[in-house]
């Protein structure tokens, strides 16, 4: 084949024998979409195809678009191409992308994690030629310890703050991080309570997903009623006006660059716990082997430093694309500006935030 | 160790002044005389000499993780700390025994580790970095590379030392200053006990004075009540006089007495139990010389005849702390100063090296106004303000002594290459080069890595992301389109840096948004900037 299968230009990622793209950045005819997180998901397409869960997430934050909705597995042929949406373990109804074409397969990870967080429909491994992976935790200075050992932690740590008669506020994207550390929290040690962007998130989601109780914050939220209670909220309430009803509060950020001591300390969070959407270094590793591709496209995160250590280190033919989704994640991020939104729950609103982008 | 860590990891996970107290009193409370001493020195800066150089325990870390070097490197750019990137990198601890050792007994290893053959290090290395979980083994890296930043103050530590003990707070920080190491003392002798030999050389806390806020006259009352001095750009230092012998203390409380031979003089002059407060300064040919002189004189072990020829020093004093073997600090700071005057104007200055800061007094703010415009002919940075009836206290203390520091010298320059921060700021771009224009091109001039918020820095990082030309290690190279206002406080030429010149302490002051890079300010510009 003189065309590879997927290329990479000014749009997105583009196949164009089937003239689909995946994730594009700017408006197209036909995209697939991994995942609902801002920096993949993003507004103007005329057609969008994603898994069936995906569907009510990307309503919520784009408003009224073309979408066809698709089962795990299912293939769908356009042109002679076939594509299907696998697992990839990142956020609720997160796929991987599989693209095959006269014998010839590669995979788009989207966004993805290894380890099952209880909530996201399991990582599915996928065997490929190609592989095109994100490497946000591309540097053996991240591994995640099991993530029960770290809601032990989180539960023990709002138990102590209960003691001490003071809100415990948790950080978390209000899509994905927020209904994780939602599905693990031990609501026999008190309430919980979620910040209006998470709340609605959270409202969609449960169409098609369990989780406990929880009560928004409004402006009617007495003080007294937090004590003891636990928030959770978007990272960009930290700092704003919003959070300033809660005191006496404790902060707390639940993050993979919580790895790093001054990524805690420069944001000012009194404490911080390691749990991450991404596959950690090993968790990445161990996927590019058991593909079992040949190539290996690293696209955002430290890819430099990643596709190096595939080329030298594991003799795969490794390399970099450059894309718009959000490099090296968090700090940044777009998912966190959609959080600000007030309009979040009104699709004009997004819209017109989605454009400035 | 578990109990040293487990207050590290507290200290380290607040931002909280009150609560990094508490735990750190509490450790005082319960912990053993010897690990307390060490955690003293420990914060305090009082560390044992590094025992491995950092090249081989990255070499040996990289071995045991099974990483390239290369990768370790790039892997530290991004984590931002040596101790913290190789606790991050080992394997998870393998036995599941836990450490006992304590704190001291730890130390007390990695002080007898310097002497040992290197593979007796590695195999030590090795088996304990194993055996700790992931704080302590970052703990232990930090004492092993000597580098234990943790947002602890001294005087923080001290103000903990004090509810543990109940002894005063300056009591303290008296007892702390100095030339002690753990192994030369007991927690009983330097904290709890009163020894007169001890005391020889000790210097006295230095008081400290904070930048004056807007409208201050205002605050101050009548200016009649306040003493001005020229501020001058030196090295704060305090000269004691005891036993026959003179000892020069920096501020940062180091002992510097061989770095100044000079001093020696004022044995002849300056009677025993003596301690003056001053500022060294570089002094040539009758006036007194720019701070840049000087920096060729700190850091030389080995002080050259030629080098102290070329650049004498002086002591410009300003307080007298001690008189007759007494602590004066008490008395007000005209009757101080009355003392002193007495004793440097019966001096010969040009011949012993020692000189009086001027005082004044001003009947209006418009005429001490004036006094400030005149700083930059005089060499100084601005004014001091000190209260007449003030005693001297210790450490920044706001209300008595003030700095009233002249503008900062600003110039437009263009951003041209960014590296990622450390510690707090490890992972995002803040560390810049900035460049001025030049026969059409961009001449490096300044780094600088302060003076931007939060937000701001975050905005530059991502951008720097995006408009990255070529990577060269951890350094960056931008396209260059961002223009930034850069204040600094000294100017002097140098044959040290590539544009000739030589700026004190370059931060960032504004962003300058509204400007394009065609109207950044040329080397020209910042040259004519330097003081004729």
């Amino acid at each position: 084949m003189d065309q590879p299968l997927l290329v990479f230009n000014e749009k997105g990622i583009y196949c164009q024998q089937a003239d689909v793209y995946i994730d594009a950045w700017k408006p197209v005819d036909k995209c697939i979409i991994t995942h609902g997180h801002a920096d993949h998901s993003r507004w103007g397409h005329k057609k969008y195809i994603t898994h069936k869960n995906n569907v009510p997430i990307i309503k919520h934050r784009l408003g009224e678009i073309v979408v066809s909705g698709k089962e795990w597995n299912e293939s769908f042929t356009i042109n002679g191409v076939k594509f299907s949406l696998h697992p990839a373990g990142h956020i609720v109804a997160s796929s991987q992308v599989r693209v095959e074409y006269k014998g010839e397969v590669w995979v788009f990870t989207g966004d993805f994690k290894t380890e099952n967080d209880g909530i996201a429909e399991p990582f599915e491994l996928v065997k490929c030629n190609t592989f095109i992976t994100e490497c946000t935790f591309g540097i053996p200075a991240f591994k995640w310890t099991p993530q029960e050992e770290v809601f032990s932690d989180i539960n023990n740590w709002w138990a102590a703050n209960r003691a001490e008669r003071k809100t415990s506020v948790l950080f978390g994207y209000s899509l994905g991080k927020a209904q994780r550390l939602l599905k693990h929290l031990d609501p026999n040690i008190g309430k919980i309570y979620t910040h209006g962007a998470i709340e609605n998130m959270t409202q969609v989601l449960r169409e098609n997903y369990e989780f406990h109780q929880t009560t928004r914050v409004t402006r009617d939220t007495k003080k007294d009623e937090l004590l003891g209670n636990i928030v959770l909220a978007p990272p960009s309430a930290h700092g704003g006006t919003w959070i300033r009803k809660m005191v006496p509060f404790v902060t707390a950020s639940a993050s993979g660059w919580m790895t790093f001591r001054g990524a805690r300390r420069r944001r000012a969070i009194d404490r911080g716990f390691v749990l991450s959407d991404h596959a950690d270094w090993d968790g990445l590793l161990t996927t590019v082997k058991e593909t079992g591709a040949e190539k290996v496209i690293a696209t955002h995160g430290y890819t430099e430093i990643f596709s190096r250590y595939l080329r030298e280190e594991m003799g795969l033919d490794a390399r970099t694309e450059k894309t718009q989704y959000e490099e090296e994640g968090s700090e940044t991020s777009n998912k966190e500006e959609n959080d600000i939104s007030p309009g979040l729950s009104d699709p004009q609103q997004t819209k017109i935030n989605e454009d400035e982008k | 160790m578990k109990d040293f860590a487990k207050l590290i990891k507290k200290l380290d996970s607040t931002n909280k002044t009150t609560e990094k107290v508490a735990a750190l009193t509490a450790y005082f409370q319960m912990a053993n005389d010897e690990d307390k001493l060490w955690t003293i020195a420990i914060l305090s800066h009082r560390r044992p000499k590094r025992p491995v150089n950092t090249s081989l325990l990255r070499i040996w870390a990289t071995e045991i993780s099974g990483i390239p070097l290369w990768l370790f490197e790039e892997s530290y750019h991004i984590v931002g700390d040596l101790a913290e990137t190789i606790a991050l990198i080992l394997p998870s601890k393998e036995y599941s025994e836990e450490t006992t050792k304590s704190l001291s007994q730890f130390i007390l290893e990695i002080i007898e580790l310097r002497t040992l053959p290197e593979e007796e290090k590695k195999n030590y290395l090795h088996e304990n970095w194993l055996a700790l979980n992931y704080f302590e083994r970052f703990v232990f890296n930090k004492i092993i590379t000597g580098s234990f930043r943790i947002g602890v103050s001294q005087k923080l530590m001290t103000r903990a030392l004090s509810k543990a003990t109940e002894i005063d707070e300056d009591i303290l920080a008296y007892k702390l200053m100095g030339d002690w190491t753990p192994q030369k003392t007991t927690f009983k002798k330097l904290i709890l006990e009163h020894n007169e030999e001890d005391y020889l050389s000790k210097p006295y806390p230095f008081y400290l004075a904070y930048a004056v806020e807007d409208n201050f006259q205002e605050d101050l009352g009548s200016i009649t009540d306040w003493s001005f001095e020229h501020k001058w750009d030196g090295i704060r230092s305090q000269v004691i006089i005891r036993n026959n012998e003179v000892f020069v203390w920096s501020r940062g409380e180091e002992l510097v007495t061989d770095k100044y031979p000079e001093f020696q003089k004022f044995l002849s002059v300056i009677p025993n139990g003596t301690v003056i407060d001053g500022e060294i300064l570089p002094f040539g040919n009758g006036e007194i010389g720019n701070f840049n002189a000087l920096q060729t004189r700190i850091g030389r072990k080995n002080l050259s005849k030629a080098l102290l020829e070329k650049t004498p020093v002086i002591l410009n004093a300003y307080d007298l702390l001690e008189w007759n073997g007494e602590d004066i600090r008490q008395l007000p700071f005209i009757e101080r100063r009355k003392i002193l005057d007495r004793l440097i104007q019966g001096i010969n200055s040009l011949e012993i090296g020692v000189y009086l800061s001027e005082t004044m007094s001003f009947n209006t703010w418009e005429e001490a106004a004036a006094e400030r415009e005149l700083s930059l002919e005089k060499r100084s940075e601005g004014l001091m303000l000190k209260r007449k009836d003030s005693p001297y206290l210790v450490g920044r203390k706001k209300g008595d002594w003030w700095k009233w520091k002249i503008d900062p010298f600003t110039i437009d320059a263009v951003l041209t290459y960014a590296m990622r921060g450390h510690g707090r700021r490890a992972n995002l771009y803040t560390d810049y080069t900035f460049g001025l224009w030049h026969e059409g091109e961009l001449v490096t001039f300044a780094k600088a890595y302060s003076g931007l918020t939060d937000a701001e820095f975050r905005q530059v990082d991502a951008w720097i992301k995006r408009n990255t030309l070529e990577r060269f290690g951890p350094v960056r190279s931008v396209t260059p389109h961002h223009v930034f206002e850069i204040a600094f406080e000294g100017i002097a030429e140098s044959s040290r840096h590539k544009s000739g010149v030589a700026t004190r302490f370059p931060r960032i002051l504004r962003w300058r948004k509204d400007k394009p890079i065609e109207e950044a300010n040329t080397l020209d510009d910042l040259k004519a900037l330097i003081p004729k």
